[in-house]
Order: C-alpha cells, then structure tokens, then sequence
C-alpha cells in the first residue's frame, strides 16, 4: 500500500495560500488559468500539509476596482488578445478555492481525515496531487461529507469530479466508483435526488 | 459450538422487531435478496446467546419515501447495483425459536425455547449444515430423519418418534401434496425404530403391500419392507388376492357388534334424521345388542315394519327410511349375521405381539360410511381393552400394552364439532396418552376437524393448503401462527411440508425424503432377494468356513 509519505511529491506548485479558515483555503495561482481541475486534490505546505478539494475557480481582475474590459473587436480569435495585451498576464489573476478535507497523522504514513486543528498559514506553498497520493487519499471516503456540505448542487459536482478522478488513478475504477457510490448511497439515503444526480455525474 | 462456523454466509443485522412479531433483519448489501427463502433457517449471534430462527417474510424497504415515487435509472447497471442494498434495501423478518448459550451445561442440555431476542446490529447468518445438526440432531434408536430443510440437500432434520407417538398428531394438506408419502415414512420409521405398534385404517389400500403413484411404479408397503412385523388384515380378500396380495387375516363384523353410537357417527354420510338415530336405540331395547339388526333387516315388508312401529311406537315413517338406509349398510360384504371369529380379539393379539395391522378397505374404500363404520367399532373395542388392560397396569396386575398409533384418513368426516363428542377418536385425541394409544390424523380438510381435537395434536406437518381456513385450523393455537402462515402458504405444492409440534424443537419447513427408490427403502433396513442370499451365503462362510 502506497503511505502518503512516499506518495508525496513536492514537484507540481500551483501557488500560496492567501486567505485561510477552518474549513477552506483560496489559493492565488501563479500562473494565470493555472488552476488545477474542479474536484483536485490539492496539498499545501511543506511543514505541516493540510489536503483539500478544490471546489471553486475563480479569475478575476487583480485590482477590485478595475474591471477587465472587452479587448478582442478587431481580433481574429481569443489567442490573439492575450497576444497583443501582454499586460493582461500581470493585471488578472486565478484563485481557487479548496475544501479541506484531512492531512497526514503525526506519524506521517497515515491520513486523518477531517478539520486539522489549525488551518494552513498565508503564503503556505500549494502543491497538485500526483494520482498516487490521490489514490492513497481515496482508500478512505469518510471525508466525503464535509464535500457535500457545500451548497448543492455545485457540491455534488465537485464530489463527483473529485471521484472520477481518484478512480482514473486506480487500476479497477469500476470497482473503487462502486465503492464510492455506496458510501454516498449511504450519506445521501434521505435525498434521492441528489444521490441520482451525483451517480448520474459519476459515470460520466 | 457457540461461534457462526466459517462457511456460514453473513445474511445482515438485527435492526429491530419484538419476541411475539419477530426480529427484523436488514439484508446486508452482499447478500442476494432472492436467496432469502420463507421457512429457512437463520442463526443470530447474540452477546452471550445464540439464536435460532426461522424466516417468516422479507421486505423491500427504501431508506427515502421517494424512491417509490422516482426510482433511479435502473437501466443502468452501475446505478442499480449501488443503490441496491443502501437506498434500497430488503428487511428480512426472522422469529427466533430456539436459544443457545455458550456455557458447557447449555450445550448439554441443548437448544432451549427462546424467551428473548437478540439486542440491535447482532449479526445474522444463514445456518449452516452444523447449525441443523445441533438443533434436530441425529439418526439413533428414537429418531428418524424425515427430510432436508429447503435448499440444503443432504442435511437431515430429525424427528423425536417417541415423543411424536406419545400424542395424537396430524397429517395435513391438499390432495396430491404427499400426505400418503410422509404417512409411510413416518409409519415405517415407527416399524423401525420400534418405538409403538400401529393400526393403520388403510381406506385406499396404499400401506399394507403396495402404494400407489402418481404417474409411475408403485411404491413397497409396510408388508414388504418389514414382511415379519406387519400384518395386513383386509376387509375385502377378493380384490386383494386380485391385487396379487393374500391377507394374513380377514375381517368379519357380525351384525350384533354395531352399537346405536355407530349407527350414530353414520347419521351424515347416511343422511339419517335425529328420529332415525333414536329410534335404533329403540331397537336395541326391543331385541337387545346381539339381534337388534339382524331382526330390523329381517322385516322387509311394509307390514312387518309397520307392526314393528306399533311394537316400539316409533313412527311407520321414521323406521320405513331407517329400514331402507340400513339395508345399505347391511349389504356391505364384511358384515355377517354372525362373524366366524372376533376380529377385534385377532388384532390385538397381533398388536399385543408387537406386529403392526394394516387394516385394507378394498373396494370398500370407496364407501364412506363403511370406513367410519368400521374404523369407529374396530377403534372403540381396541380402545376399551386399552383402558381395561392399563387400569388393571396401575393396579399392579398386568404389564402396561404398548403405545399404539392408530392411523386415520378423511378425518374430517367423523372428527366434525358435530360428532367428534360421540366418536372414539374424539376420545381418543382428547384424553391423549393416558391409555397409550394416539391417532395419526390424515386430512385434506382440516377446518372440519372438531377445534378441540386440533388443539390437542402433539405434532402436525402441514403441507400446501389452499383454503384460508384450513390454514387457520392447522395453525389454531401455535405461537407467532400469523408469520407461519406466510410460511404455510409458500409451500410448494408437493414434498415440501411446515412441521411443528412436540417431536420437533421448533417448526421447520422440509422436504420430504424419498420413499420409493431402493435407496430410500435400504435406508429403512430393506434387503432385496439378491442381497438377502448373499447375505446368507456369508453368513453359512462364516459359520462352516469357505
């Protein structure tokens, strides 16, 4: 079995942590659009990582005040913008936010999953998920509510994105998405409908 | 003894239910809804006891209302395997009937009545072939296997003979479901194990040499698997010498052993009016026991009739349909003015020698009232010397006779409320083993048996029953008798039988075992011809050497 010790790599930063809560963090990517996909697993830290799902992407103007405006009349196509406003890779920016959803025991080799006691720092370096560690992460499901505590029903995405990824990353994938599906059958046993859409997503 | 064996498949936890409804079950997601069978066995692991249970229904539950209104896509095989088991789910109601505790005096004494039920989430496994073993035990000198519960070939559930003959019990179930079969079985098992000596009323002629079946051979009698320990009596040796049988003894009535009370018991079948029966008891008091029907069949006449109802001031009427109805019963070829010997005497001398009577009907078989007349004076003379003979026992002055088992069919005919006050076998049934003698009820009508001769059967095998009210009947008095039902009314409709009562530690649907192969009769001690001789032949080796 692949521990997450030795699942870890510290290879793919994504960018810093630049807000933080008990439950989530937004991470500022330091390439524009160089968010990873919606339902990642993401890693922050070197010292003491906390593991989230990202759940939310966001690109917007890196000055509030200063909405972007409409560039591309005289363009031949959306390339050709970005081509002739170099400028824009320093005026936008690409949040994302993440859910988070456990981190390494103390010993290292095991994942406790849930809410650590402190969240990541500011600044915290974010690093993507290898299909190894992702696969390590996803032996265990039970962290899955605090995903589907989010507002439905871009929470269900997520859940579902976040799962079809983890079974990309397992030799049976049939097998590991039956598993899951019946521990969300499990959670969501009161709310059909949410349990078919997410099903339905699953296979996908 | 007190762990699940390993081969036992877990089946779900108990979620719920109550000792007098039963215990639910939830099916685990792994476990096949449609393995789960009405009337098998299930074992629950309590914390200190083991449990043992019989299904009684299953369910198919949804954790959320709206699945019955919006079920998911289950076109698609991957939506339907998840939700089957965790959305969708089967409850199994289980009644738990017997406990285990895992102390060594326990597993001596053996499975005990449950008076408790397993707490929450104690896990349930289907019962293995261990698990029958230990509740029904096994094959010795005072049980006989009787069949396998369902789906589990091989695994034999045993019947306390002993026990079983002690009480009276019944056979019930359509036509065609394999009362006869189990009969035999149970007949032979009792020749075998020697645990009583049986009467059989033989009205179709299936027990003595040969039984019939459906659309095949015939299958062996008592006679030719136990040639030395059966008689067969018949009351019609013509169509049993043309059957190829010859009979070890005949059967005569005379016409003075017909008491009023017999002539009482026929008032249905031969649709005789209140006035009719009291007047044969006025005709009793005129010529007395001996002659009173030879005397009321001589007057053929109308005068003589009516001179005959001046005599005892009966009405010309009355004794006119009497006279005509009596002649009926007077034609019936056993009966004699006289018999050249007491038939009752010659079957308790052979009962008293430990040789079982198989009384055959014939043709007479047919005739209903000639059953009853015969079954009800042969059974009420029997019965009279039992009770002498075990009040002389008590007294110290003879030995106790041997428990005798008498076998009736179409009980239901003289077991009504109307007359089961009046016939011997009421009698019989409700005294019990007090005089040692017990009666084994074949019936296809049970809801026409008097209710307190039901309530008192020790043992009944029940097989398909149609009619909700011999469904009733059947059950009447047995405890968690609405679940049974469920049971009762998923039989198959032939071999398979609910069995429950006093031989048995609790109600267990079985198949019955084969009788009829060669097989099934060496397992009852049966050597044919060729073994017999070479039996024989190593016998005289081993006595004079090769």
């Amino acid at each position: 079995m692949n521990t997450i010790a030795n699942t870890t790599n510290y290879t793919t930063r994504l960018g810093e942590v630049v807000e933080t809560s008990s439950a989530a963090f937004t991470v500022q990517c330091y390439d524009l659009y160089g968010a990873p996909a919606l339902g990642a697993l993401v890693r922050t830290g070197r010292d003491s990582p906390v593991y989230g799902v990202v759940r939310n992407v966001v690109t917007s103007s890196m000055d509030p005040g200063r909405r972007p405006v409409a560039r591309g009349q005289d363009e031949a196509d959306e390339e050709a913008v970005y081509r002739s406003n170099p400028q824009l890779d320093k005026l936008l920016r690409t949040d994302f936010q993440a859910t988070i959803v456990g981190y390494p025991d103390s010993v290292g080799t095991g994942m406790r999953y849930g809410l650590p006691s402190q969240p990541p720092r500011i600044h915290a370096f974010v690093h993507a998920c290898a299909p190894p560690e992702v696969r390590a992460f996803a032996e265990d499901l039970r962290f899955l509510p605090l995903v589907l505590a989010g507002a439905a029903p871009e929470a269900d995405e997520v859940v579902a994105a976040f799962l079809r990824q983890a079974a990309s990353a397992h030799d049976d994938s049939q097998a590991f998405l039956m598993k899951a599906g019946r521990q969300i059958a499990r959670l969501l046993s009161r709310d059909l409908q949410r349990l078919n859409a997410i099903l339905g997503s699953l296979r996908a | 003894m007190n762990e699940p064996s390993g081969k036992a498949a877990l089946m779900g936890v108990v979620v719920g239910g109550s000792l007098s409804r039963g215990v639910e079950v939830r099916l685990d997601a792994s476990f096949p809804v449609e393995q789960v069978k009405v009337g098998g066995f299930v074992t629950i692991q309590g914390q200190a006891n083991r449990f043992f249970a019989i299904i009684s229904d299953v369910t198919l539950e949804a954790s959320d209302s709206s699945l019955r209104a919006v079920p998911p896509d289950a076109s698609d095989p991957f939506v339907a395997s998840v939700m089957s088991g965790t959305g969708a789910y089967a409850v199994v109601n289980v009644l738990p009937q017997l406990t285990m505790s895992g102390d060594a005096f326990a597993m001596l004494s053996g499975p005990q009545p449950a008076r408790s039920i397993p707490a929450h989430f104690a896990p349930v496994y289907a019962a293995s072939e261990e698990d029958i073993r230990a509740v029904f035990g096994a094959e010795d000198e005072r049980h006989i296997w009787i069949g396998s519960p369902l789906d589990m070939e091989g695994v034999r559930v045993c019947l306390d003979l002993a026990e079983l003959v002690k009480r009276s019990n019944g056979v019930f179930g359509k036509s065609g479901t394999g009362k006869t079969f189990l009969t035999r079985i149970l007949l032979a098992g009792i020749l075998q194990k020697d645990v009583a000596v049986n009467l059989v009323f033989d009205m179709h002629n299936e027990y003595g040499w040969q039984g019939t079946r459906e659309g095949g051979p015939g299958v062996k009698g008592l006679k030719q698997l136990f040639p030395s320990k059966v008689a067969v009596f018949s009351l019609d040796p013509e169509m049993s010498r043309r059957r190829g049988v010859s009979p070890d003894a005949e059967v005569r009535i005379g016409y003075g052993e017909i008491e009023p009370q017999d002539i009482e018991i026929l008032a249905a079948t031969l649709n005789l009016t209140p006035q009719g029966v009291s007047s044969v008891y006025s005709l009793v008091r005129r010529f007395g026991q001996e002659a009173w029907l030879e005397e009321f069949l001589a007057r053929e006449n109308r005068e003589e009739l009516a001179a005959l109802a001046d005599e005892t001031s009966e009405l010309f009427q009355v004794l006119f349909t009497l006279h005509r109805r009596l002649r009926t019963v007077g034609r019936m070829g056993f009966l004699m003015p006289k018999a050249p010997e007491d038939a009752v005497r010659r079957i308790l001398e052979y009962l008293d020698r430990g040789i079982h009577v198989v009384l055959e009907f014939g043709r007479y078989g047919n005739d209903l009232s000639a059953y009853i007349l015969v079954a009800n004076l042969l059974t009420r003379r029997i019965h009279d010397r039992y009770v002498e003979r075990m009040e002389q026992a008590s007294g110290g002055r003879n030995q106790e006779p041997r428990q005798l088992l008498i076998t009736i069919e179409e009980a239901h005919r003289f077991l009504t409320p109307a007359v089961a006050g009046q016939t011997i076998f009421g009698t019989i049934a409700r005294e019990m083993r007090k005089y040692r003698v017990s009666l084994l009820v074949v019936d296809q009508r049970p809801s026409g048996i008097d209710e307190e001769v039901l309530s008192q059967l020790g043992t009944r095998f029940a097989y398909l029953l149609d009619n909700e009210r011999d469904v009733d009947a059947v059950l009447a008095g047995v405890a968690g008798a609405r679940e049974l039902r469920t049971v009762l009314s998923r039989l198959e409709s032939q071999q398979q039988a609910l069995v429950f009562g006093h031989a048995l530690p609790m109600p267990v649907v079985v198949r019955t075992r084969d009788y009829g192969t060669e097989e099934s009769y060496r397992e009852f001690g049966f050597r044919d011809a060729v073994e017999l001789m070479r039996q024989a032949e190593e016998d005289g080796k081993d006595l004079f050497g090769p």
